[in-house]
C-alpha cells in the first residue's frame, strides 16, 4: 500500500435545503488500500460516493482523485475512477458483449477487443457474451457491473454494496476478485457494505458515519474491541443506534 | 470532444435496433402509413381538375419535409427517453462523458435514421404517386438544413423539458410537430393565417421553408429573392439550436445540484 492518495477528501458537505446530508467530512484512500465506508442507511455513504463520482455537486469541500482536483477535471478524473452498485443499472437490453464495448469506448480503453475478452474469462461471462443483461442472474448481473468497474482500469474503484443480495458462494468469489485487482493494480477502493464480516475479511480500513459526519475510524479487525464491543455488527448497531454515545 | 465516447452513445442506439429490429416499426412504419395517406389525399384534389398546380408535389412533398423534421425531433427524444426507461445515467454520467458528447451522440442517432426515414419515404412517394423530390431541385438542400438544424434544436429541447420535470413529460414532446405545424405552413400558405398568428408564424423556422417551397414549384426555379427568407429560417433555427442547448445543459447543472441524476426515475422529480 503505498502513502500517495488515490483520492483526498476534505471538509466535504453536501446540503438539501436545510438538510445536512454530509456534513464536513475529510478522510483519504491510499493507493493499494481497501477502506470500508460502513453507516446506517440514510448516514451519507451513497452521497458521499455520488459527489467523488462527479454526478452530484457538492455543497463544499474539495475531493482530490490523483492529486487532480474533481471541481473542473471531471472528465479527466472520470478516467481513472470507475464503480459498480446495485442501484446503477446497465441497459438492460444490450449484451453483456455490447455493454462492455459501450462503456470500454466511454472510457476510451485501448485494444478494447482484448481487453473484453479478457474481463469476460476473468468474471466468468464467457457463456453470456450474447445473453441481454435484463436476462441475466443477480450474481451474472453483479460480475457484469464488475467487469465494467474494472474495463478502464481504474486507480479508484468505489463500490457501493456490490455483494447486496448474492448468495454467499458467488459473494466469496466477488470479494477475490476486487481483492486481486487491489493488489495487482495498486488501486484505492472505497467499499460500502452492510455485511461485517465481508468488511472484515477485505478492508485495511473502515470509516463509521452517522447522520453525515464520520463518528469512527479504525482497523476493522480492532476497532469493535476499542469501543467495548464483541464485534464489528455489534459496533455496527451501536452506531445506528446510539451514536452519541459512542462520541462521549 | 472524443469522437469515441460520441460513437460509442450512437453504437448504444444502433445496438438496440439491431437486437430488436420491431424497433425500426416505430421509426419507418408511420412514416410510410403518413405518406400514403397523405398521398392519396393529394391525388384526390387534383382530381378536380381545377389546380393550377400538382398536389402530389405540393402537398405530398410538403408533408414529407415536415416528417423528416418531425422524425429528427422526436429521434432524438426517443434515444434520450430510452436512457430515462433503462436509468442509465449514472453509468453514463459517471465515466468521462461530457454533456455535448452525449448530446451529439442522440444527434448522431436521429440525423441516421431520419436520412434513412427521408429516403423511405420519398422513394414510396416516387413509386406509389410518381413524387419527384428533385423537381425542387436546389432548394431541397438549404431545405433540409434548416429544418435539420430546428429538428435537432427541438428535440434538444423536449429532452430538457423531460431531464427537468421527469419521464412524465415526455407526453409534452409527442405533439410538438402538430402544434408547430399550424404556424409552419406545411398544410396551407401561412396568409391563411389570422394577423396575429401570422406574426407568430414569423418565430417559426420551417414557416420560411414551407412559404418559399411554393414559390419554387408555383415559378418552377429557385428565384434569388427567396434568398433573405430562408437565410432568416437559417439563422432562427440556430438561434433555437443554441438556446436549446443552453437549457439542456443547464438543466444538467441542475440536476448535479439537486442529486436527480442519481436517483432520475419516474415521477422522481
Amino acid at each position: 500500500m503505498k502513502e500517495n492518495g488515490a483520492l483526498k477528501i476534505t471538509n466535504l458537505t453536501k446540503e438539501y435545503g436545510a438538510v445536512r446530508a454530509v456534513d464536513n467530512i475529510s478522510f483519504h484512500v491510499n493507493a493499494g488500500e481497501v477502506v470500508g465506508l460502513l453507516g446506517p442507511n440514510g448516514a451519507g455513504k451513497t452521497t458521499t460516493i455520488n459527489m467523488v463520482l462527479g454526478i452530484l455537486e457538492p455543497t463544499g469541500g474539495s475531493i482530490r482523485v490523483l492529486d487532480l482536483e474533481l471541481a473542473g477535471h471531471r472528465s479527466e478524473v472520470s478516467r481513472e475512477v470507475n464503480f459498480a452498485a446495485v442501484y446503477a443499472h446497465m441497459p438492460a437490453n444490450l449484451t453483456v458483449m455490447q455493454n462492455l464495448r459501450v462503456f470500454g469506448m466511454l472510457y476510451e480503453v485501448k485494444a478494447l477487443k482484448e481487453r473484453i475478452e479478457s474481463l469476460l474469462r476473468e468474471f466468468d461471462l464467457e457463456e453470456f457474451a450474447g445473453t441481454k443483461a435484463g436476462l441475466l442472474s443477480s450474481g451474472e448481473l453483479s460480475r457484469l457491473n464488475l467487469a465494467k468497474a474494472v474495463i478502464n482500469r481504474p486507480r479508484l474503484l468505489l463500490l457501493d454494496e456490490p455483494t447486496a443480495s448474492l448468495d454467499p458462494n458467488i459473494s466469496s468469489l466477488i470479494r477475490e476478485r476486487i481483492k486481486e485487482y487491489a493488489k495487482r493494480t495498486e488501486a484505492g477502493i472505497l467499499w460500502t457494505s452492510h455485511n461485517m464480516s465481508e468488511i472484515e475479511a477485505v478492508c485495511d480500513r473502515v470509516l463509521f458515519l452517522s447522520h453525515g459526519r464520520i463518528l469512527l475510524e479504525g482497523d476493522p479487525r480492532s476497532l469493535a474491541a476499542d469501543y467495548g464491543k464483541k464485534d464489528l455488527e455489534d459496533l455496527f448497531i451501536a452506531v445506528a443506534r446510539e451514536p452519541l454515545r459512542l462520541m462521549e | 470532444m472524443s469522437l469515441t465516447r460520441v460513437s460509442a452513445i450512437f453504437m448504444r442506439q444502433i445496438f438496440l435496433f439491431r437486437g430488436n429490429p420491431v424497433r425500426l416499426v416505430s421509426i419507418f412504419l408511420w412514416l410510410v402509413i403518413d405518406v400514403i395517406q397523405w398521398g392519396f389525399i393529394s391525388k384526390y384534389l387534383g382530381s378536380f381538375g381545377q389546380a393550377t398546380f400538382n398536389f402530389v408535389t405540393v402537398i405530398l412533398g410538403a408533408i414529407i419535409l415536415w416528417e423528416f423534421m418531425a422524425r429528427v425531433q422526436q429521434g432524438i427524444m426517443m434515444a434520450f427517453l430510452e436512457d430515462i426507461w433503462t436509468q442509465n445515467f449514472i453509468n453514463f454520467f459517471a465515466s468521462p462523458l461530457k454533456i455535448r458528447e452525449y448530446l451529439c451522440g442522440l444527434v448522431m442517432t436521429s440525423v441516421t435514421t431520419s436520412l434513412a426515414a427521408f429516403l423511405i419515404m420519398v422513394a414510396i412517394a416516387g413509386a406509389a404517386f410518381g413524387y419527384d423530390v428533385l423537381k425542387i431541385g436546389l432548394f431541397l438542400l438549404p431545405s433540409m438544413v434548416i429544418l435539420l438544424i430546428f429538428g435537432i434544436g427541438m428535440g434538444i429541447f423536449v429532452s430538457g423539458v423531460v431531464f427537468r420535470l421527469g419521464p412524465s413529460a415526455e407526453w409534452l414532446g409527442w405533439p410538438i410537430p402538430l402544434v408547430l405545424s399550424l404556424f409552419a405552413g406545411v398544410y396551407y400558405p401561412i396568409s391563411a393565417l389570422p394577423g396575429p398568428l401570422r406574426a407568430f408564424a414569423k418565430l417559426v423556422p420551417p414557416s420560411y421553408v414551407f412559404q418559399s417551397l411554393r414559390t419554387v414549384l408555383a415559378s418552377g426555379s429557385f428565384p434569388l429573392h427567396l434568398a433573405p427568407d430562408l437565410l432568416v429560417g437559417a439563422l432562427l433555427s440556430m438561434l433555437y439550436l443554441v438556446g436549446a442547448s443552453y437549457f439542456f445543459s443547464a438543466i444538467y447543472r441542475r440536476n448535479l445540484k439537486s442529486g436527480s441524476i442519481a436517483r432520475f426515475n419516474a415521477e422522481a422529480l
